[in-house]
C-alpha cells in the first residue's frame, strides 16, 4: 500500500520518531513556562544534551547512560540560566539567547573528537508478536524506549499539573509570584526546580537526536529544533496533550518533506527543507490570531523576574 | 547573609563599569577553559587580545581586519539595540543579513555587465530593502496577529539559509564558474565592488556606514522624540501608551530599522570582504551582534567600542587557532560566556548588595 512511493505505516512510524526530541524539549519548556519563566535557551540546552549524551554513550558503550548524560548536560546548562535569572535577576530573554549562543559554541568544542564516530545502538522495545500485526505493529509496537518515554512524560506532566498539589503550586507561582510568595511558597526554589526539569528534558531530546535520530555527531545538529519546541508550547496554548499533537504535526511535516526529497519530488530540496519552519510560523500566526484565546492561556507572570522586596 | 536592595535609580558608575568587569571575568573564566584544553591560558589570552594589535609580526594584517569585522557587527547591533530598548526582540538579524546580501547581489548581477558607478548605490538600496522586507514579516505578524516576534524572526533565519542555498546553487550561480556553487565574484567587478577605501586600514563603505549609523542613533536617542518614545516604551509600557506612543508603529519602525541595517551589512559584506554569494558566506554576525548590543549597554557609543572588542576576539581567535591550535569553537564559547558574565554583573547596576540582616525602614 504505497502512495506516491511513500508507505503510510512507515511514514507514521517515522514521524513518531522524528517528533520525540521536540516533544521532550517542548514538555520541559511547558513546565518552565507554567512556573512563569521564559527560557529561550532550549536550542542551547538541546545541543549540549546532544553532545554530552553522545560522549557518555560512546565512553560507556551504553545508550541509556548516554540519555542520562544528555539530561545532565541539559540540566547543567539550565542551572546557569537559573542562577542568572533567579538569583542575579538577569533579563530572561537575553539570558536565554546567551544560553543558545554559548551552548552552540561549547557543544562544538566538546564534539571535536566525536565527528564520524557511530554511537552504540539503542534497541527497540521487544513487543514480540505484537510487532508483527500489520500496520499497527509498524506504527505502534516497533520503536525504541524513548518514543514511549516521551508520551509517558507528557501524560505525567498533564496529570501532575491538573491533579496534584505540586501542580497547583507550580501554576500559582507562574500566575502571580507575589501572591504565591505571600502564601509562603518558595518562588525561587520552585522556579529553579522547574528550570532544571526543563533543561533535563531538553537535554534528553538533544541526546535522542544524536543517539537515535541521526545517529552521529555534527556541529549544529539540532538545527533549530529547540526553537520549534518553543513555538510548539505556544501552539499548544500551554496544554500538555496539545504539545504531543503539535509535535506529531511538526514531525509529520519533517518526515513528509524528507520522504519527498528521497522520492525525488520536483520541488527543489531547499524549499522542502524550509517547509517545517514556514509551517511552524504559519501555525504560530493562526494560534495567536484566534481572538487572543491562546494568549489568555499564557501564565500571567511569564518572563517576569521575582525579587522579594517584602 | 547577603541581601539585594533595589537602587532608587540605576548606578551611573556601574553602568559603565559592568562591561569592563564582565570582560575581565570572561578573560579569567576563558583562561580556565583554555587551560582545560591544555593551552597556556596567559599565552592564549595574550594572543587573542594583545597580539592582533601590537605584535609586530601580525599587526600589519590584523589591524585592518579589526574594522572589517567590527563594521557589520556595529551596523547590526545599533539597529538591534533600538528594538531591545523598546522591548521588541528582533533576533533574526542573521536572516535579514542574508536576505540583504541576496537582494543587493541579485540586483547587481541582473545588471551585469553594466559598468556605471550607479550600480553599487543601487545594490546598497536593494540590500537595505531586502533586510527591511525580511524584518517586516515578523513585524507585521506581530502588529496584525500579535504573533511572537522572537520566534518568527528566529525561524526565518533557517528559511533565509535555505533560500541562500537555493540561490547560490541556482539562480545566482556564476554561469562561468564551472558548475561550482556560488555567484560571480562581486569584489572583482569594479561597478559592484566595495573596496578598501584607504589602503591598510580595512575601511570600506560598510565601516563608514557603521560610523554614520552610530552618530545617527546617538542623536535619535538623545535628541529626537522617537528616541524618547523608544526608551519610554521599554521602561514603562503603560506610561508610554498614556503619553501617546503608538506601540504598533514602534514595532514596525524598530524591526524595520534593524532589518534594514542588517541587510545593508550583508550587502557590504558580500560585495567586499566575502566577495561572493556562497552557501556559507554568512558567519553568524547577526547572532554575535546580539552580544555586541548588550555589551555596549544598548548605547550607540558603547556598541561602537563593544563591536571593536568583539571583532578583536574574532581576529584573535583566528590567530590563536593558527598559532596555538586553539579550536575555533572555543572562541564562540568564549563570546557566549562574555554575555553570561555581562548579564550577571548587570545586577550591580540596579541593586546594592548588603551584608547582614535587614534594618527596618523608616
Amino acid at each position: 500500500m504505497d502512495i506516491g512511493g511513500i508507505n503510510p505505516a512507515v511514514l507514521i512510524a517515522s514521524l513518531m520518531v522524528a517528533s520525540v526530541p521536540i516533544i521532550l524539549a517542548a514538555i520541559g519548556e511547558l513546565v518552565v513556562e507554567k512556573a512563569g519563566v521564559l527560557n529561550l535557551g532550549v536550542e542551547g540546552m538541546m545541543i549540549m544534551g546532544a553532545i554530552t549524551g553522545f560522549a557518555t554513550a560512546v565512553a560507556t558503550g551504553n545508550p541509556y547512560l548516554g540519555f542520562l548524560g544528555g539530561a545532565i548536560g541539559g540540566a547543567g546548562l539550565s542551572l546557569v540560566f537559573g542562577v542568572l535569572t533567579q538569583f542575579l535577576l538577569a533579563n530572561q530573554v537575553a539570558t536565554g539567547l546567551a544560553l543558545t549562543l554559548f551552548g552552540l559554541g561549547l557543544s562544538s568544542l566538546i564534539g571535536q573528537g566525536y565527528v564520524g564516530i557511530k554511537p552504540p545502538l539503542t534497541e527497540n522495545v521487544p513487543f514480540g508478536p505484537l510487532a508483527d500485526i500489520p500496520f499497527l505493529g509498524t506504527v505502534i509496537f516497533d520503536h525504541d524506549w524513548m518514543v514511549y518515554v516521551s508520551i509517558g512524560v507528557c501524560a505525567a506532566v498533564w496529570a501532575v499539573l491538573k491533579y496534584t498539589r505540586l501542580g497547583l503550586i507550580l501554576r500559582a507561582v507562574g500566575e502571580s509570584h507575589d501572591a504565591a510568595h505571600a502564601l509562603g511558597y518558595k518562588v525561587v526554589r520552585i522556579r529553579m526546580l522547574a528550570i532544571l526539569f526543563g533543561g533535563a528534558m531538553a537535554g534528553l531530546g538533544g541526546a535522542y537526536i544524536s543517539l537515535i535520530r541521526v545517529p552521529q555527531w555534527t556541529d549544529g545538529i539540532t538545527a533549530g529544533a529547540g526553537w520549534i519546541a518553543l513555538a510548539i508550547v505556544v501552539f499548544a496554548s500551554w496544554k500538555p496533550w496539545r504539545v504531543l499533537l503539535g509535535a506529531y504535526l511538526f514531525g509529520g511535516i519533517t518526515v513528509l518533506q524528507l520522504n519527498l526529497q528521497a522520492a525525488g519530488a520536483r520541488i527543489p530540496v531547499e524549499y522542502l527543507s524550509m517547509s517545517p519552519y514556514l509551517i511552524t510560523i504559519l501555525v504560530l500566526v493562526i494560534m495567536s490570531s484566534g481572538k487572543g484565546k491562546a494568549a489568555l492561556n499564557a501564565p500571567a507572570a511569564l518572563g517576569q523576574n521575582f525579587h522579594a522586596s517584602r | 547573609m547577603l541581601r539585594l536592595e533595589k537602587r532608587p535609580s540605576p548606578s551611573a558608575f556601574w553602568q559603565w563599569a559592568t562591561p569592563v568587569l564582565a570582560v575581565v571575568l570572561t578573560m579569567i573564566a576563558g583562561g580556565i577553559m583554555f587551560a582545560l584544553l591544555g593551552k597556556n591560558p596567559v599565552e592564549a589570552i595574550r594572543t587573542i587580545f594583545w597580539d592582533p594589535l601590537f605584535n609586530e609580526q601580525f599587526a600589519a594584517y590584523s589591524r585592518p581586519q579589526l574594522l572589517v569585522k567590527a563594521g557589520p557587527l556595529i551596523l547590526i547591533a545599533v539597529g538591534l539595540s533600538l528594538g531591545f530598548r523598546a522591548g521588541i526582540w528582533n533576533i533574526g538579524a542573521e536572516g535579514q543579513y542574508i536576505m540583504g546580501a541576496l537582494f543587493g547581489a541579485g540586483v547587481g548581477l541582473a545588471l551585469y555587465p553594466v559598468e556605471t558607478r550607479w550600480v553599487f548605490p543601487l545594490m546598497v538600496v536593494a540590500g537595505i530593502f531586502g533586510g527591511w522586507l525580511w524584518a517586516m514579516i515578523p513585524a507585521i505578524l506581530k502588529t496584525r496577529f500579535n504573533t511572537n516576534e522572537i520566534l518568527v524572526s528566529l525561524l526565518l533565519v533557517y528559511v533565509a539559509q535555505n533560500v541562500l542555498a537555493s540561490m547560490s546553487l541556482g539562480l545566482l550561480r556564476n554561469p562561468e564558474g564551472g558548475g561550482f556553487p556560488g555567484s560571480r565574484n562581486l569584489g572583482q567587478i569594479p561597478a559592484m565592488a566595495n573596496p578598501e577605501l584607504i589602503p591598510g586600514t580595512g575601511m570600506h563603505w560598510g565601516v563608514i556606514a557603521a560610523f554614520m549609523v552610530v552618530i545617527a542613533a546617538y542623536i535619535l536617542l538623545q535628541r529626537h522624540i522617537l528616541g524618547f518614545q523608544i526608551k519610554l516604551a521599554g521602561q514603562a509600557p503603560r506610561a508610554a501608551r498614556f503619553a501617546g506612543v503608538n506601540p504598533q508603529r514602534l514595532v514596525l519602525l524598530c524591526m524595520g530599522i534593524s532589518g534594514a541595517l542588517a541587510g545593508a551589512a550583508g550587502l557590504f559584506e558580500v560585495t567586499g570582504p566575502s566577495g561572493q554569494i556562497s552557501i556559507d558566506f554568512n558567519v553568524g554576525y547577526g547572532f554575535t551582534a546580539i552580544i555586541v548590543a548588550f555589551l555596549g549597554r544598548l548605547n550607540p557609543i558603547g556598541i561602537l567600542l563593544a563591536g571593536l572588542l568583539m571583532a578583536l576576539t574574532y581576529i584573535g581567535g583566528e590567530l590563536a587557532s593558527f598559532m596555538l591550535g586553539l579550536p575555533a569553537a572555543a572562541i564562540q564559547a568564549f563570546q557566549g560566556m562574555l554575555l553570561f558574565f555581562l548579564l550577571a554583573v548587570d545586577l550591580l547596576t540596579n541593586f546594592r548588595i548588603r551584608f547582614g540582616t535587614r534594618k527596618e525602614a523608616l
